[in-house]
C-alpha cells in the first residue's frame, strides 16, 4: 500500500507580509510552520501505515524553506520526502498549485491514497484536495474523521450535521482530513537521528514535465484584487497600562456612562 | 541552569523532543491530573510513539541502546513537567532492567522489542505488606510444579499496578534458605490468579497507577523463571543499583521547575516597593536553593556517566546519586512555597504539587535511610 501526504508550510502567524503587486503572500521570506490541519493527515498516516505496513511518502509545494516540514514530516511517519520546487511555481492559485501536485502524484503512481489537511491555514479555500483529485480524474472525500481498509475498499467515515457517514470508495481516491483527531503523535527519536543524514528529493517543472505558461502567476486564474483589514463599525478599545490606572478608568467610564453609581 | 553540560547532538535532540512532549502532552494538563487523581494514558502513548520507552533497551532488540545517562536526561525533564508521568515512565525501566540484565535469549526476543516500542509497560513487584525496607521478609511463594510455577501472596504499593503487561516478581522458591530461596519470576497482565488490587490514594504522583499486586495460585509457565532460582534478591539489588539513578534524576527535574516558578514569582512580587527578590533573605534562598540543585546534578550526572563506562560496583555510586539529589529537592521544594508565601500554599499554584510530588522520592526505590546504609556498607569495604 502506497500512501501520498501532501503538506504545506504556512506562515507563522503575524509574521507573514503580503506582496503590495500580486496580493499574494510572500512565503519566502515569512517564517514557515507546518500548515496546522496537515497534522491530521500525518497522523492517519502514521496510523494506517502501522495498521497495513503501508509506504508513506510525503510531497510539498513550496520554496526550500519548506524542507524544515517535509524533515518534520519524516520524523512522524514519512518514508520518502519530496521538495517540488521552482521559481515557475511562485505565485500559484489552487488550481495550479493542484496541477503541479496531480502531476507528482501521477509520478508516484502506483498509490492507494492522497492525504491531505482539510483546507491551509492561510487561504483557507480547502479547493486543493478535490481539485487536484479532478485533475487526477480519480474520488475524493472531504473531512474524514477515520479510514480504513476492507476487501480492496476504502472505507471513509466523517461527520455531518446529521450524524456519522460512511462511505466506500475504490482506491485511489484523495482524502482530506478532519482537523481535531483525538491524538496527534509526536516526531519518534529513531527518526529524529535518521533524518540528520537524509537530503529531500527536489523535483522541479523540468522533472514534472510541467508547461511553464500553465505555471506559477501567469497559469493561475485567479486574480486577488486587493487585500484589506475587515474594519468594523463600531471598534472595541485595547487600554493597556497599570491595572491600578486602568481599573481607575474604567469606574470613571462606568460611572460617566450611568452604570455605576457616581 | 548556571552550569552547563555539553551534551552531544543526541541527548540534544533527546533533551528536546522530551521537552516539546511536556509541553504539549503534559504541561497542560498536570495540575487537573493531580487534582482529579488521574492517569492519563496520552502522554505515555506519547512518548511509546516517540521510541523513548527503548531508550536502555539494545538496539538488537528494537531499542535505542543508550545508557543510565541518557535515560536520567530524559527522566529529569519529563519530571519537570510532571513527577506522576515520569514515576509511570522510570518504573517501567525497573521492570525492563531485570530482562535486560538477567533475562535469556528467549525472554529478550520476547519481551525486549514490544517494550522498546512501547506496546508494554512493566512493573517491578518486591515490596509487601511486611517487607519493605526489610525486603528480605518477603512472603510471596513460588512453588513449583511439573513445567510451572505457582505464586501466591502479595505484592504492595506497586506503580504501573494492573496497567503494566508485564511484571517482574521477586517470590520465594525454597523458603527454608531465606534471602538465598528467592528467584525473579515475569508475570504477564492476564495470567490466571493474577490480579491488580484497588488503586492507592496518594500524597502525591497522583497521575501515576499505585496497586497491590494479588497472586492467588497464580499459574505461570516456568520458562517465565529469570535467571536461576535463588537469584532473585541478585536480580533485584542490581536493578536497583541501575535504576536509583533515575529517581535522583526525577529530583533534579522537580527541583528545577520548583526552582523557576518560585523565582518568576520572587521576581515579579511587588512587597515594600519593589520585588521581594531585592531582599536578601529572599535571594540568598535562591542562591542556596541553585547551589543545591547544580550539586545535585553534577552528583547524578557525573554517577550515570560512571555506571555508562562500565563500572562494576556502583551500589554506593547509585545510592549517594538517589539519596543527595531527592534530599535536597525536598529542601528545594519546601523553599520554594516559602518564596512564594501565600501563592505557594495554594492549588492554584505547581510548588505545591512538587512539594508533595518530591516526597515519595525520599521513599520510594528504597528509603533515603536504607540509601545511607548501603553507602555505608560501600564506604567501610573500599576504606577497610
Amino acid at each position: 500500500m502506497r500512501i501520498i501526504v501532501s503538506i504545506k508550510g504556512v506562515p507563522k502567524p503575524e509574521t507573514v507580509k503580503v506582496d503590495p503587486e500580486t496580493h499574494a503572500l510572500r512565503r519566502e521570506s515569512a517564517e514557515l510552520i507546518l500548515n496546522p490541519f496537515d497534522r491530521s493527515a500525518l497522523e492517519m498516516a502514521a496510523r494506517l501505515k502501522e495498521k497495513y505496513n503501508a509506504e508513506v511518502i510525503a510531497i510539498s509545494m513550496g520554496p526550500p524553506n519548506v524542507i524544515p516540514l517535509l524533515r518534520e514530516a519524516y520524523s512522524i511517519c514519512a518514508d520518502r520526502i519530496i521538495l517540488l520546487s521552482d521559481r515557475a511555481f511562485a505565485g500559484a492559485d489552487t488550481l495550479v498549485t493542484s496541477r503541479v501536485l496531480a502531476q507528482a502524484i501521477k509520478k508516484l503512481a502506483p498509490f492507494d491514497l492522497v492525504l491531505m489537511g482539510l483546507k491551509s491555514a492561510d487561504g483557507e479555500t480547502a479547493q486543493v484536495p478535490p481539485e487536484t483529485a479532478a485533475i487526477l480524474g480519480i474520488p475524493s472525500i472531504i473531512n474524514v474523521k477515520n479510514l480504513s481498509f476492507e476487501g480492496g475498499k476504502v472505507i471513509a467515515l466523517r461527520e455531518t450535521e446529521y450524524g456519522l457517514e460512511e462511505l466506500e470508495a475504490e482506491p485511489p481516491i484523495v482524502v482530506s482530513l478532519y482537523p481535531k483527531l483525538d491524538y496527534f503523535r509526536p516526531p519518534s527519536f529513531k527518526r529524529l537521528l535518521e533524518i540528520r543524514n537524509i537530503e529531500p528529493e527536489i523535483w522541479s517543472a523540468k522533472d514534472l514535465e510541467l508547461n511553464e505558461e500553465k505555471l506559477g502567476l501567469s497559469g493561475s486564474p485567479t486574480r486577488v484584487l486587493g487585500v484589506f483589514e475587515k474594519k468594523f463599525a463600531e471598534k472595541g478599545e485595547i487600554w493597556e497600562g497599570e491595572p491600578e490606572e486602568l481599573a481607575k478608568r474604567l469606574i470613571n467610564l462606568l460611572k460617566e456612562k450611568g452604570f455605576l453609581k457616581a | 541552569m548556571l552550569v552547563k553540560y555539553p551534551l552531544t547532538e543526541e541527548q540534544n535532540l533527546l533533551v528536546e523532543l522530551i521537552k516539546r512532549i511536556g509541553e504539549e502532552y503534559i504541561a497542560p494538563f498536570a495540575l487537573e491530573w493531580d487534582e482529579k487523581e488521574s492517569f492519563d494514558p496520552r502522554p505515555i502513548r506519547a512518548l511509546a510513539d516517540a521510541d523513548l520507552f527503548g531508550i536502555i533497551v539494545p538496539k538488537e532488540y528494537g531499542g535505542l541502546g543508550m545508557g543510565v545517562f541518557e535515560m536520567c536526561l530524559a527522566v529529569e525533564w519529563l519530571s519537570y513537567y510532571c513527577a506522576g508521568v515520569s514515576t509511570t515512565y522510570a518504573a517501567s525501566f525497573l521492570g525492563a532492567y531485570p530482562i535486560i540484565l538477567f533475562g535469556n535469549e528467549k525472554q529478550k526476543e520476547k519481551y525486549l522489542p514490544d517494550i522498546a516500542k512501547g506496546k508494554k509497560l512493566c512493573a517491578f513487584a518486591l515490596t509487601e505488606p511486611q517487607a519493605g525496607s526489610d525486603a528480605f521478609a518477603i512472603k510471596t511463594t513460588a512453588r513449583k510444579e511439573g513445567n510451572y510455577y505457582v505464586l501466591n501472596g502479595v505484592k504492595q504499593w506497586i506503580t504501573n499496578g494492573g496497567i503494566a503487561d508485564i511484571n517482574i516478581v521477586i517470590a520465594l522458591t525454597d523458603p527454608a534458605k531465606g534471602p538465598r530461596g528467592a528467584s525473579a519470576f515475569i508475570v504477564e497482565k492476564g495470567d490466571p490468579g493474577f490480579s491488580a488490587g484497588k488503586k492507592e490514594k496518594k500524597l502525591g504522583l497522583k497521575s501515576s497507577v499505585t496497586t497491590d499486586l494479588i497472586f492467588n495460585d497464580c499459574k505461570i509457565p516456568a520458562d517465565r523463571l529469570l535467571s536461576r532460582e535463588g537469584m532473585g534478591f541478585m536480580v533485584a539489588l542490581k536493578t536497583l543499583d541501575y535504576a536509583r539513578c533515575g529517581a535522583g534524576a526525577q529530583a533534579l527535574g522537580v527541583a528545577q521547575a520548583a526552582l523557576e516558578v518560585s523565582l518568576k514569582h520572587a521576581k515579579k512580587r511587588i512587597q515594600f516597593g519593589q520585588p521581594v527578590y531585592n531582599f536578601q533573605a529572599v535571594s540568598h534562598t535562591f542562591a542556596e536553593m541553585t547551589m543545591r540543585l547544580e550539586a545535585s546534578r553534577a552528583l547524578v550526572y557525573q554517577v550515570a556517566k560512571f555506571i555508562d563506562a562500565g563500572a562494576k560496583d556502583f551500589s554506593g555510586a547509585s545510592a549517594m546519586a538517589k539519596c543527595f539529589a531527592t534530599d535536597q529537592a525536598m529542601w528545594i521544594c519546601e523553599r520554594a512555597i516559602q518564596m512564594m508565601g501565600g501563592y505557594g500554599y495554594m492549588r492554584d499554584y505547581p510548588v505545591q504539587k512538587f512539594f508533595r510530588d518530591v516526597k515519595c522520592l525520599q521513599i520510594y526505590e528504597g528509603t533515603n535511610e536504607i540509601q545511607k546504609n548501603v553507602i555505608a556498607r560501600e564506604l567501610s569495604k573500599v576504606y577497610k
